[in-house]
């Protein structure tokens, strides 16, 4: 978390692999990502699912045909079970039904959860949100928090967000980074409800109080 | 460890069990699942699992176990799903929650005429929206000769860059090239007549007249035309047409009137220029080739080539430039709100400039022969 221009996105756009970082290395599982090999990267990258802000689904194909692209690239199913399986993800996303759909033909809401339903068709083991929230009403947003909580239950994946949403901070988060616009760097991590009573940092206060200045 | 399932009737008769063992993965497909159909069909009221040897599992093996569940609840037989890992059961809790309601307005398949059907009437409501957009750039016309429409003028002049000596390579080679075939094609005709010189008049007058204001027009359709299309389409995407309205600018003067007019303005010295080109490619022809002499060839192209044919060209290609801009701007405006739409706007845009070229290519012959001219 952190103010806009912080560099979450960035950080985001280095976690999954669009970017590789300047300085610093990036760890899965105690392995250095850039250091490995394209196909082990690709590999590597399987193991993650990430919705992006819009949804970013691919508007030419159907909700079904996103969601099943993962499975039939990296996967040797069958189709039919490809169908089952993409049945199963919409209907975990509140989408069942929707498989024949374009994107263009559902609201924001729904496409990010479509985005979702496609960021875990391969079951990842982490599952990366940037700004999930962002552009839904209040109801809709607190709907994907829970959902977004439930599937961390069920599905055993770790969920990094990205967000400057206090709500979502809070409904979600049980360990939290703090970057900062000026210098950059790490500000403050820990469990946002801790940080937002105990920390000793005024931006933190600042923001987790979400006023416009903090009294001393 | 290769997954595994057993069926187990418990001792009261009515109970089956379904005992799960082994990795229940997509890497362990295909699973032998018992046929459960079959075992169902007894006197069946009620159904477990045991899972307890259960090593791992993921999506498939929810695949399978909501197959199992919902074939259970149709036959009315009670589940027990505790003896299901947790994930698996908060999961099977997710697929049976309250879901959105798809419309049902939205077909997805049509027969053979209902297609017909929708493309006739696509076709008219392009038809009408062409006219609707003539009239609306004649509109913002009317307030630019005014002075009252808003555009930048820096748009104005890069357009002007953009689509004249930007666009000069591809002209030059394609030009030259026109020139270069005509002449050789000219040559091995003409040759039979003994009337080899004439390459120059058969060289002169289709570049002037018709080869250089099209060639021009169909590169500056595939250049620039599907760029504006793309430009507005993306534009049209991210909103930025939205913005404009909202702020009170007219979309079609800030962004069409300076494209539209770079281009009317750019075209026929783009002709020109193709004409002299396509003429050097036949001149080069004409020396190295058909052995004419330079100035013998130079001659012949000064009295076959008057000023007339240069106008002919230069009028084509002033209505050639605006059917380019026309549909290039036209698609781009009503492009829809997707990258899909875009692509789409972008080749429609090409496209129909071409047809429009083409047919009004042969109207303008059509008519130049009728004047005399």
């Amino acid at each position: 978390m952190g103010e806009s221009g912080c560099g979450k996105s960035t950080l985001l756009r280095h976690l999954t692999g669009l970017k590789r970082p300047a300085a610093g290395d990036i760890f899965y599982h105690g392995i250095n990502f850039w250091e490995r090999s394209r196909k082990k990267r690709i590999q590597l990258m399987q193991q993650c699912g990430v919705l992006y802000q819009s949804g970013a689904l691919w508007s030419s194909m159907t909700i079904g045909e996103n969601v099943a692209l993962p499975l039939q690239q990296f996967t040797s199913v069958s189709d039919e079970l490809i169908k089952k399986i993409v049945d199963i993800k919409l209907a975990l996303v509140g989408l069942k039904g929707f498989s024949n759909y374009l994107p263009s033909a559902i609201s924001g809401g729904m496409r990010k959860r479509a985005g979702l339903a496609r960021a875990i068709a391969l079951d990842p083991e982490i599952v990366f949100f940037d700004e999930p929230s962002a552009g839904l009403d209040p109801i809709s947003s607190r709907m994907l928090d829970d959902l977004i909580l439930e599937l961390r239950d069920s599905l055993g994946a770790t969920i990094v967000i990205v967000t400057h949403e206090l709500a979502s901070i809070f409904a979600i988060a049980d360990d939290s980074i703090f970057l900062d616009t000026e210098t950059r760097t790490m500000l403050a991590t820990g469990d946002p409800k801790v940080l937002a009573e105990k920390s000793d940092n005024s931006k933190v206060k600042q923001f987790l109080s979400r006023s416009s200045s903090v009294k001393e | 460890m290769n997954p595994e399932c057993i069926s187990q009737l418990n001792e009261d008769g009515h109970t089956l069990s379904l005992i799960f063992s082994g990795s229940w993965t997509i890497g362990n497909l295909p699973f032998s699942l018992p046929d459960v159909q079959t075992l169902l069909a007894g006197k069946i009221a009620r159904i477990c699992f045991d899972t307890s040897s259960l090593n791992q599992w993921d999506s498939s093996f929810l695949v399978e176990i909501a197959a199992i569940t919902e074939l259970a609840t149709s036959k009315t037989i009670s589940v027990d799903v505790n003896g299901l890992p947790v994930g698996i059961r908060k999961l099977l809790l997710l697929t049976q929650k309250k879901t959105a309601i798809p419309p049902t307005d939205y077909s997805f398949e049509s027969n053979l005429f209902e297609e017909i059907g929708k493309h006739t009437l696509r076709i008219a409501e392009q038809v009408l929206e062409m006219f609707a957009f003539t009239g609306e750039i004649f509109l913002s016309y009317l307030r630019f000769c005014t002075g009252k429409a808003r555009y930048l003028k820096k748009d104005l002049m890069f357009f002007l860059y953009d689509c004249g000596p930007q666009a000069l390579p591809i002209i030059t080679l394609i030009s030259f090239l026109v020139g270069f075939t005509l002449a050789f094609i000219g040559a091995v005709q003409l040759k039979m007549f003994g009337a080899d010189i004439y390459v120059a008049n058969l060289v002169g007058l289709t570049m002037t007249r018709e080869m250089g204001p099209m060639m021009a027009a169909i590169i500056m359709a595939g250049r620039t035309g599907a760029s504006y299309a793309a430009q507005l389409g993306t534009m049209q995407v991210n909103e930025e047409v939205d913005a404009l309205q909202t702020m009170g600018i007219n979309p079609l003067d800030f962004l069409v009137l300076p494209r539209m007019t770079a281009l009317i303005i750019m075209m026929p010295m783009l002709a020109i220029f193709s004409d002299f080109i396509g003429i050097a490619g036949g001149f080069f022809i004409g020396c190295f080739s058909l052995d004419i002499s330079p100035s013998l060839y130079y001659e012949q192209t000064i009295q076959a080539v008057t000023l007339n044919h240069f106008l002919v060209g230069i009028i084509k290609s002033v209505v050639f430039g605006y059917l380019v801009a026309f549909c290039g701007c036209l698609k781009g405006m009503l492009c829809g709100r997707s990258a899909d739409a875009v692509g789409k706007a972008t080749t429609s845009a090409v496209v129909t400039a071409i047809v429009l070229i083409v047919i009004t290519d042969a109207g303008f012959t059509f008519f130049f022969n009728v004047i005399g001219i």
